[in-house]
């Protein structure tokens, strides 16, 4: 079911040949500005950034930074005021609110501080939500659902609803649902901010073992510990990335 | 999102709000119920009345001396004129003159006391012949009518209405008794069924004599000939008006009227009473439903408030679903679907209420109370119209909603 530019971006992470595939994140002379009323405020003042299939990023920097607003412009919950951004090879500052819901849906995979599950909802039917936003039969939703859940650790935990799950294991029914749709971009916002140093671990360590598989992973964070896990750590700075360095 | 998956989703979080929802729902449902019982109520009433003019006969024409369109100067009022005669209602009632009238009665009505014994007792004294029982739909309880012979003969005799029967003698079983008018003794030979009220008079208090009889012993002089109505019955519904015709032609012909205009005569049927009052409560309904209707629209607007509520507390799920990729229609389409399902709820409850209420109401008010299917299939469809109007715009904001924003939301 995965497109074939997936896979193929999969494949080429996992292999570790990057610079010839396309990148997953391709952000040009990025400028976001918020208007207030007749207060301006320039919240990215032109970001270039690309990022390779397979790699595992962590943007850091102080809260009023700017990396939120980065982090909601790579997972186009919002379009920039200036310059470029490619995902996955594709256009987004072309793209409508629908044909971005679209794109949301099929290349980015959120996981949020505040987990953002749905309290009514059972953790498979929590996972089961971004395929419901696509043609997919309620049979394969289901199945897949159930996998993703396995993959985070939870299988036996298919029918539990979010209250009666401890925060560590909300946060992997999260991750499964990001994990669900095969997306390009694993995009994770602070995903252990709410969460105990035993819980933290739990959770990072997934996302290491997703980053293993191949996964594109992106790590939005203000914790040295934590982006300490990534690969290469991106830090933003009043707008601007001022240090870009890949660890050992 | 498929539609099966909508509705699913929207019917759980009508259920995860049992109170707030079973709120809303009342509103909407107290509206259709009150919407179905008083569109019920306005047609029962309308169809007994229509009922209770129709079993006078709705092949009946009426005719009245005097004019209701006197354009002349001096001329007598309406019904105070004498210018019927018996004549008149023989000529009418040859199959000749006029094909479509099927009989006639011709009615000689006079105010007069009775006595019986001890009692006496002032009625409506009517001369008539033998057709009046059919013409009228009138029926004996017991004895017989008058006959032929009985106005031929101008025979003393006497049939009572049931009221009047047992003002005098305490009892209806009374053929046989004796019952004097202006001196002349009667003999009792029948009594009337009851029949209930008209618009104008008691149909149960009533003595019926021969036409002839009332002329000559009860009335006498240059009034004797006259008769104060004709009743004209046609062959069925749909000649009354050839026979309305057919009267009026022939009885301005006998009275030498050359302009319609100058006609010394009415000619009525049951039909305008019918219609005049069918409109009067179909007036008075259409007011009712008026006021049920507000009730209704009250109903919509606490949807509407549900909903805008519902969007505000669901205002991260919005901007969960909206970051994972549901497009603005499908958050549009989730809130209408759950108004709509408030609505049709409230409306499927509204119209079994509405339906048990048509049932139960009646034996306590005493009226009749006639639920239609469209009526109740209508109402339906518009509680769940109101329930997607009314949603509609908190729908749309929902949709409206910046997933960022709506995510950061406390």
């Amino acid at each position: 079911m995965a497109d074939p530019t997936t896979t193929a971006a999969l494949l080429a992470g996992a292999a570790g040949t990057t610079g010839t595939a396309t990148p997953v994140i391709d952000l040009a002379g990025a400028r976001k500005t918020y208007r207030t009323g007749s207060v301006e405020f320039e919240a990215l003042r032109g970001v270039d950034l690309r990022i390779e299939p397979g790699e595992y990023v962590a943007i850091v920097g102080p809260s009023g930074s700017g990396k939120s607003t980065l982090m909601n412009v790579l997972g186009c919950l919002d379009v920039l005021t200036a310059g470029s951004y490619r995902l996955a090879g594709e256009d987004v500052e072309e793209l409508d609110e629908v044909e971005l819901a679209q794109v949301r849906n099929r290349r980015v995979g959120f996981v949020f501080q505040q987990f953002h599950l749905l309290p009514s909802l059972s953790a498979v039917r929590n996972v089961e939500l971004p395929l419901t936003y696509r043609d997919t039969s309620a049979a394969e939703r289901r199945a897949r659902a159930v996998t993703a859940l396995e993959r985070v650790g939870l299988g036996d935990k298919l029918d539990n609803r979010p209250g009666e799950l401890s925060g560590g294991q909300q946060q992997r029914v999260a991750v499964a649902r990001a994990l669900v749709g095969e997306p390009d971009l694993l995009l994770a916002d602070e995903p252990t901010g709410n969460l105990d140093s035993t819980s933290t671990r739990d959770v990072l360590g997934l996302l290491d073992e997703l980053h293993a598989q191949g996964r594109t992973v992106v790590l939005i964070t203000h914790e040295q510990e934590v982006a300490a896990r990534a690969r290469r750590t991106v830090r933003v700075r009043d707008g601007l990335v001022v240090s870009d360095e890949v660890g050992a | 999102m498929s539609w099966a998956q909508t509705l699913r989703t929207g019917l759980a979080n009508v259920r995860a709000h049992t109170m707030r929802s079973a709120l809303t729902v009342l509103g909407i449902l107290i509206g259709i119920a009150a919407v179905i019982l008083t569109v019920g109520l306005g047609l029962g009433t309308q169809r007994d009345v229509s009922a209770q003019i129709s079993a006078l006969g709705s092949d009946l024409l009426i005719v009245t001396p005097g004019s209701s369109t006197s354009s002349g100067g001096v001329r007598g009022g309406f019904g105070s004129a004498t210018t019927l005669t018996r004549t008149d209602a023989e000529a009418l009632a040859s199959p000749v003159n006029a094909p479509d009238v099927a009989a006639v009665a011709a009615e000689k009505t006079l105010s007069a006391q009775l006595d019986a014994n001890d009692t006496n007792w002032t009625t409506a004294v009517t001369g008539t012949t033998a057709s009046w029982l059919d013409v009228r739909g009138r029926e004996l309880e017991v004895g017989r009518f008058l006959t032929e012979d009985d106005d031929t003969a101008r025979a003393a005799v006497m049939v009572l209405g049931p009221e009047t029967a047992t003002e005098l003698f305490g009892t209806t079983r009374v053929v046989g008794q004796s019952v004097v008018v202006s001196g002349t003794s009667f003999q009792v030979v029948g009594v009337l069924a009851a029949a209930g009220s008209s618009a104008d008079s008691n149909l149960d208090d009533v003595a019926v004599v021969p036409l002839s009889t009332a002329a000559e012993q009860l009335v006498g002089g240059t009034q004797r000939d006259a008769v104060s109505t004709i009743y004209l019955q046609a062959a069925s519904t749909g000649q009354l008006s050839a026979a309305y015709q057919e009267a009026d032609q022939l009885l301005l012909h006998l009275h030498g009227v050359r302009s319609a205009d100058d006609a010394d005569f009415t000619i009525s049927s049951q039909d305008a009473l019918v219609s005049t009052a069918t409109a009067v409560y179909r007036t008075l309904t259409v007011l009712l439903t008026g006021i049920a209707g507000i009730s209704l629209l009250v109903g919509g607007i606490g949807v509407m408030n549900i909903m805008l509520v519902s969007v505000t507390e669901r205002t991260r799920e919005i901007g969960l679903r909206k970051a994972l990729g549901a497009p603005p229609w499908a958050i549009r389409r989730q809130f209408l679907v759950e108004a709509g399902v408030l609505g049709l709820v409230g409306g499927l409850l509204g119209a079994a209420l509405g339906v048990v209420g048509a049932q139960v109401l009646p034996g306590l008010l005493d009226t009749s109370i006639v639920v239609s299917g469209l009526a109740v299939g209508g109402s339906v469809g518009v509680a769940l119209a109101i329930g997607l109007v009314f949603g509609v715009y908190p729908a749309t904001r929902a949709a409206r909603l910046a997933p960022i924003d709506a995510l950061r939301a406390e």
